[in-house]
């Protein structure tokens, strides 16, 4: 599926930025150029919309490469990076979610990429990122009784 | 008065065929596992135990040192009589299998009428003790490998047994001794090339070494050590001389096969030219074959489990049932 | 199954495969569900040799991370730095001089082929047999050698820099590897008689642990393990970086998903890689093999950037998240290992004990690489 298809697609679900006196409401969709980025495709969703945006990027028949979590401590927000690659046309594909540092949850994609399983398992150990409907959220890399998420940027190492 | 002197005679002459037919045992299985470095470190362009005497010849004393100083561990939860009995189980019958088999026209314990019966009798014991040991140990590898030794066991017994019977048929005895007089003579008058009493039996032979190396548990039919999936598969929970005795019985049987392989197909004593009949030329077979174990060991990846019963119950036991028929019927016709 | 055997009492028990077992190349425990030797499930439990490389890359500067790129994935630890110093230069914006990009496809790609003969060797160990691996590490030896005269390390490289590389290759080197070339590609008829005609080999491989594309994708598996199911897809075609568009090169690739695939692809990688070394030799230009003006103190501008490349294992990649200072705010390590075990619950279900354990070999792990 060409790229631009893909916009149109993720434009119904993405993230609006508001609208300024200089520009309109628009989703946050951008086509980014691969050879400055890595990715030709950026969309922020809203948290709840991740299992969409993991539909739409299975239709169009993409592997889900890594699920990542990035600590934003001044905005108190936990940023979770979906990457997405498409084995036959090389294009890759970023969704990125939001959710509150205080109460970080968003539903799982594991049902729709089993792979996902791990990749948000280590994305509960390193941060504590709660995605709900986990068939099994413990530790993957952690020991199993450890308690804490040293990619928080308030773990002292 | 001349009955207690032969009574004492005999009393003697078998107390020196025990401590040597044990001491062969254990020379066999001292030397060949130096072999068992050596030749595979040849095959693999490296140099093989070099440190302990000339040519690292002294290694195996070094090892039997080593494993007679070390701890006997008994796994909590074993069965600890069963447990240590096993290793003797393996170890005994390999031993007096050597008994009846006659390694020069006057060199063997025992000539007996039924001694390649006897040989098979002794055989299956050793299966039992490896089963028991595994059983055992209380360790899952070990079970595991446990069950497979009877199932590897019982499907190679039986083309095994199907290719000596049908041997028996031609050499219409069981006794060792005789199997062999009647090859004596040149290399075309061995049991492997008696082509008039069955067209197929060079394949027997190959049938019997296969099984051989079935039964003795050795790569590629390693089932029950299989150390990349089994760890130590049924002697995972033995150290020291325990696991020491079931290292010697592999060997000891390893000799077995092959002095049996030797005395049943490839004419015993008998020289391959009709020269010079002597222990030597029995020897030298023996090795010569042992050598072909070691050779196929370090070749060959080790089959599956259920590649293993499928040779056996697919390939080798028609096979072997039509040379046995093959066999019958060119008796009948002769 | 049959009806019978649906009906009978069954009884599975639990066996812990690791995290010390030979078939497990490392510290990985595999919790075994089995039916006699028939696997029920098979749940990998990693994180014995977890070090969190990943804070490490946030709390030093993005040069002192260099050395911990080759710890990871040890057995290839070229595609690691090379992968990491990729994703910096382009998140700073350095271009490299192209002699230094030869050098790094030249570096790499015998990496790739030590990798995979390490590989061969020790998947046939898994299968029981131990001679080829002595075969393959004496090759091995000669690439390391080569390797070490001019990166001075023989497995845990950190040869790559910013902008460059840290050591310029020599005449000796490129006559070694010249040498080493021809030696190898005379050595692989032998390694073709001895392992891939084997019967005994291919009864072990053909047909055991398929893995479907659909799968591969699903579980993001990448690298060999697609390449046997299939599907064409290896970064260097893919998202083409440094001067491997330049390179005439073939990706190898097998339909059937099963062991032998796997197998098939990685020894024809060997020769590929031969070739591209080959090419990168002949065409390689002169000049520096650093950039100029990398700053010592590397500040690349705020955002995020994605690299990938495509190591031996498969598809590794490093996202760099940057808020313009001289650390990495986020620093994200893609193993290509992480993704390939986690689809072996799935792909070992029924299997017997002793296939399972080929699969796994097949997929190739290093577990410092999963664990990272």
């Amino acid at each position: 599926m060409p790229i631009n298809m893909l916009k149109t697609k993720f434009a119904e679900i993405a993230v609006c930025v508001a609208a300024t006196p200089d520009t309109p409401s628009a989703p946050l969709v951008t086509e980014t150029a691969h050879a400055a980025k890595g990715y030709d495709l950026d969309v922020t969703v809203p948290a709840d919309r991740v299992t969409g945006a993991a539909r739409i990027m299975d239709e169009a028949a993409f592997m889900l490469e890594a699920i990542t979590g990035v600590d934003w401590m001044a905005e108190q927000q936990f940023e979770i990076v979906y990457d997405y690659t498409a084995v036959a046309l090389g294009a890759r594909v970023v969704v990125r979610a939001r959710v509150p540092r205080a109460t970080p949850e968003l539903p799982t994609i594991s049902r729709i990429y089993p792979g996902a399983n791990w990749h948000e398992r280590e994305a509960h150990d390193f941060f504590g990122i709660v995605f709900t409907g986990h068939p099994e959220l413990i530790p993957l890399l952690l020991p199993e009784d450890a308690d804490f998420h040293p990619l928080r940027k308030d773990f002292g190492a | 008065m001349s009955l207690s002197h032969e009574f004492i005679m005999g009393l003697v002459r078998l107390t020196l065929y025990v401590v040597g037919l044990i001491a062969f045992a254990a020379f066999n299985a001292a030397y060949l596992s130096l072999c068992e470095r050596k030749v595979p470190a040849w095959f693999q362009l490296r140099y093989g135990p070099k440190e302990v005497g000339p040519f690292g010849l002294l290694q195996p004393v070094a090892d039997g040192v080593k494993l007679l100083t070390k701890q006997l561990l008994v796994q909590k939860g074993s069965d600890v009589l069963l447990f240590k009995l096993a290793p003797v189980m393996v170890i005994t019958p390999a031993i007096m299998c050597l008994a009846v088999i006659p390694f020069s026209e006057t060199l063997g314990a025992r000539n007996i009428n039924l001694g390649l019966l006897a040989i098979f009798s002794f055989s299956a014991i050793h299966v039992l003790g490896t089963m028991l040991g595994g059983w055992a140990s209380y360790n899952k590898y070990a079970s595991i490998a446990a069950a497979r030794v009877v199932a590897q066991n019982i499907a190679y017994e039986i083309p095994l047994l199907l290719v000596i019977v049908a041997l028996v048929m031609v050499t219409r005895t069981f006794n060792l001794h005789e199997i062999v007089a009647q090859q004596a003579g040149a290399f075309w008058h061995w049991n492997i090339f008696r082509l008039q009493a069955s067209p197929l039996m060079p394949l027997a032979f190959l049938i019997f070494f296969t099984c051989m190396l079935a039964e003795s548990n050795r790569a590629p039919f390693d089932m029950i050590e299989a150390e990349s999936e089994l760890v130590a598969g049924a002697f995972t929970e033995y150290s020291g001389m325990g696991f020491g005795l079931f290292f010697i019985a592999e060997y000891a049987n390893i000799v077995v096969g092959c002095s049996l392989a030797t005395v049943l197909f490839l004419g015993g004593w008998h020289c391959p030219f009709g020269l010079l009949p002597g222990l030597h030329w029995f020897m030298i077979k023996m090795y010569v074959l042992c050598f072909a174990v070691i050779w196929v060991r370090w070749s060959f990846p080790r089959t599956q489990f259920y590649g293993l019963l499928n040779l056996s119950w697919k390939f080798l036991i028609p096979l072997a049932f039509v040379h046995l028929m093959l066999t019958a019927v060119m008796l009948k016709l002769a | 199954m049959s009806i019978e055997a649906q009906t009978l009492h069954r009884e599975t028990f639990i066996l812990n495969l690791g995290p010390q077992h030979p078939a497990t190349h490392g510290v990985l425990r595999i919790k075994l569900t089995l039916d006699g030797e028939y696997i029920e499930d098979a749940e990998p439990v990693i994180g014995y040799g977890h070090r969190m490389h990943e804070k490490m890359g946030e709390n030093r500067t993005y040069a002192k991370f260099l050395p911990n790129t080759g710890r990871m994935d040890y057995v290839a630890a070229m595609f690691n730095t090379h992968g990491y110093v990729c994703a910096v230069e382009r998140l700073a914006g350095i271009t490299v001089p192209e002699r230094a990009e030869f050098i790094r496809v030249i570096t790499a790609e015998l990496n790739r082929v030590a990798s995979h003969l390490l590989w061969v060797g020790a998947f046939l160990i898994d299968l029981g047999g131990f001679t080829p691996l002595l075969y393959t590490f004496d090759d091995r030896e000669q690439i390391l050698d080569l390797l070490e005269a001019v990166t001075g390390a023989r497995l845990t490289f950190c040869y790559y820099r910013f902008g460059g590389v840290c050591n310029d290759i020599d005449d000796d080197f490129i006559a070694g590897t010249r040498k080493f070339i021809a030696h190898l590609r005379s050595r692989m008829p032998m390694y073709h008689a001895l392992i891939t005609k084997n019967i005994i080999f291919r009864r072990r491989c053909e047909g055991i642990g398929p893995i479907s594309a659909e799968n591969c994708r699903k579980y993001g598996a990448t690298g060999p393990v697609i390449r046997g199911s299939g599907v064409a897809y290896d970064v260097r075609k893919a998202e083409p970086y440094s001067i491997y568009p330049r390179l005439d090169f073939n990706v190898p690739v097998y339909g059937q998903g099963d062991c032998m695939a796997r197998y098939l692809v990685r020894m024809d990688e060997i020769v590929e890689s031969l070739r591209i070394v080959e090419q990168a030799l002949d065409r390689l230009p002169g000049g520096p093999v650093m950039a100029e003006k990398v700053p010592r103190i590397l500040k690349p501008p705020k955002g995020d950037c994605y690299f990938n490349v495509e190591s031996a294992r498969g598809s590794f990649g490093v996202r760099v998240v940057s808020d313009g200072t001289d650390k990495a705010y986020r620093m994200k390590l893609r193993s290509p290992c992480f993704s390939n075990l986690s689809l072996f619950q799935e792909c070992s279900r029924g299997m017997l004990l002793a296939d399972a354990l080929a699969l796994l070999g097949t997929l190739d792990l290093v577990i410092p690489d999963i664990d990272r």
